[in-house]
């Protein structure tokens, strides 16, 4: 039966259902790929060619301008450098705090995991909102320092369930109960024996929360005024999503254009390299953060 | 202490043996929960300055009790029904396109055979889902600008007249919804992907056997049994129909086409931050939660009924 299952016949009904799905799937393959792969090909172009529409399918009068004008940007540099300090220092914070969590909270016989876990899931369904919590972060000193970036968000619910029940899998009950009958508390059962067994874990809770820190700018625009502690997204918004106001403004007040448009080309054509230059570190994580993810989602998903 | 100890029976031990035994899990979930406590349940009791005349000076507790003062004063400015109709409109836009998409797409990848092809569309359409959302919506930005934008400029090869997308209320809505698709599509695929992928073989291979065709296997098999998943993160989606969020609407907003682009977060934002009107702004942030709280009780228990499927 089995062997004979590969010769039964695609119904003509089944052949053109194949051939509908792979266009379909084509389709969606080249409306997500392309804008990544036109992105790429611009930052390396001619600013006119871009700005013309002459770059479509490969880059058109090759050149590293763009990336150049990028690092002549301090601000650029310094909230680079800004938000991988967030990000690390973050990301310590966060598994510092998750990881102890939810291993506690993986233990059935923690007295207080019950109460615990209410106190978590109240959050996911209210809270205080925008206000009143930047009032918090205010009151308690954090404003305009690099805390406030770090410490509100130490523990997502989300991730901390998501290593919790990694924990429930995969580091039993009767694993504790051994150890503790030779003298290991939770402490050093914690540290000696839980977490090198957890590499997996560690990893999806350092992407997902690494790229969190990485991506993020909301916290940043209301909690930080001071430019030199701008994280590199909030720089990213003055110069990609604001500064478009501000050079068509200009543009009509000034008296030599030609000059002014190939100033405003190379503007242009910065954009295109500082997208590629702020995803770097994520599109290097990339295969990594895939997979993780992936994993993620799964271990997340039992629990619903 | 030791005699507390040794009058408890066996089975029964006391608090403080508990407590000792569980000391170290205690300390380990003590960071969390003070952060939480602080930077979450604080601001829940702050919400109170929705109801006050807010000073900073005497705080949460002490400024002056004004009752619904900025509830009203909000239900009756123009912003009221605008924002609440743009945000209910987006969302449900949203929500119409973006929940049915990454089904299709699961169910698609699933049924296609061709392993590598499928392991390429899926890395490719997973990856826009890691691009933040300021260069995303500075990707959008760029493409669909008037003067250099690759948009307009095919527009203008093909003999058209270049369009102003950003400045367009009309366009706003659905470069907002698609561009979302664009970025999570294949990523919100990936829990469907992985219930398709659970589904035992056998159960195709009868249906297979009985001459079922390959959009009977979806209809019957494939579709039935990610029907869970979908309710659970459709009960989830409606929860939030009246919090889109912040950060997408904010970066694409601008003074053109603020008629369709203010929701409620982002007025609760210029509101409260950029015109420091604190108790009003979080009057109308706690109007929102409540709305929120109320819509996913009630759709929780719509689809308890329906499909026997709820969030609790």
């Amino acid at each position: 039966m089995e062997q004979k299952k590969r010769k039964i016949r695609r119904s003509k009904e089944d052949v053109i259902f194949d051939s509908v799905i792979f266009v379909i799937l084509t389709v969606i393959f080249l409306v997500v790929a392309y804008p990544l792969y036109f992105i790429i090909i611009s930052s390396v172009s001619d600013p006119g060619a871009v700005a013309g529409g002459k770059v479509i399918f490969y880059p058109v009068g090759f050149n590293l301008n763009g990336y150049k004008e990028v690092f002549k940007d301090d601000r650029i540099i310094r909230s680079f450098m800004n938000s991988i300090f967030y990000t690390v220092c973050g990301v310590l914070v966060n598994l510092a705090v998750t990881l102890p969590t939810a291993y506690a909270l993986s233990r059935n016989k923690f007295f207080l995991k019950k109460q615990t876990m209410a106190f978590y899931m109240v959050t996911m369904f209210i809270g205080g909102g925008m206000i009143p919590t930047y009032l918090v972060v205010q009151k308690t000193g954090l404003l305009d320092t690099m805390w406030s970036l770090i410490i509100p968000g130490a523990l997502s619910v989300y991730n901390m369930i998501v290593a919790k029940t990694f924990f429930q899998q995969n580091i039993s009950e009767e694993l504790y109960e051994a150890a503790e009958i030779d003298g290991c508390g939770h402490g050093r059962f914690f540290f000696n024996i839980a977490l090198p067994l957890s590499g997996a874990i560690t990893a999806i809770m350092v992407l997902y929360y690494g790229v969190g820190h990485w991506n993020s700018y909301f916290s940043a625009l209301l909690y930080i005024q001071d430019e030199t502690k701008f994280p590199l997204q909030l720089v990213l918004r003055t110069i990609l999503i604001q500064n478009e106001a501000q050079l068509n403004q200009q543009a009509y007040d000034a008296a030599s254009r030609a000059a002014l448009e190939e100033k405003r080309q190379l503007t242009e054509l910065m954009k295109y390299s500082l997208i590629i230059i702020s995803s770097i570190p994520v599109m290097v994580m990339y295969p990594f953060i895939q997979k993780h993810f992936v994993k993620g989602v799964m271990i997340g998903s039992v629990k619903g | 202490m030791k005699k507390e100890n040794k009058v408890q029976t066996q089975n029964k031990k006391s608090f403080l043996q508990i407590l000792r035994r569980d000391f170290s899990l205690v300390l380990f979930i003590l960071p969390g929960v003070i952060i939480t406590f602080i930077y979450t349940y604080i601001p829940m009791y702050g919400v109170q300055i929705a109801f006050r005349k807010y000073n900073p000076r005497l705080g949460f507790t002490g400024s002056e009790w004004v009752g619904l003062k900025h509830f009203i004063r909000f239900f009756e400015s123009p912003y009221f029904l605008l924002t609440i109709k743009n945000t209910f409109i987006l969302s449900l836009y949203s929500m119409v396109v973006g929940f049915p998409i990454p089904i299709i797409l699961a169910l698609m990848l699933n049924s296609f055979r061709h392993k590598k092809y499928r392991k390429v569309i899926q890395t490719v359409t997973y990856a826009p889902n890691f691009i933040s959302t300021v260069v995303m919506c500075g990707m959008l930005i760029l493409f669909l600008s008037p003067s250099v934008g690759i948009v307009n400029n095919v527009i203008k090869s093909l003999g058209g007249d270049a369009i102003n997308f950003m400045a367009e209320e009309k366009l706003w809505r659905h470069i907002y919804v698609w561009s979302g698709v664009w970025q999570g599509m294949g990523w919100s695929s990936v829990i469907y992907f992985a219930a398709l992928a659970g589904i035992s073989p056998e159960l195709h291979e009868a249906a297979i056997c009985d001459g079922a065709s390959k959009l009977q296997l979806i209809r019957y098999i494939d579709l039935p049994s990610i029907m869970p998943t979908a309710t659970i993160l459709l009960i989830m989606n409606c929860g939030s129909i009246l919090s889109v969020g912040f950060e997408k609407v904010f970066l694409l907003q601008n003074d053109l086409n603020k008629g369709v682009s203010q929701v409620i977060s982002t007025y609760v934002y210029q509101v409260g931050l950029l015109d420091r009107n604190l108790s009003y702004s979080s009057a109308i942030g706690l109007f929102n939660s409540v709305v929120n709280a109320i819509l996913l009780i009630l759709v929780n228990k719509a689809a308890d009924k329906m499909s026997g499927n709820s969030l609790w």
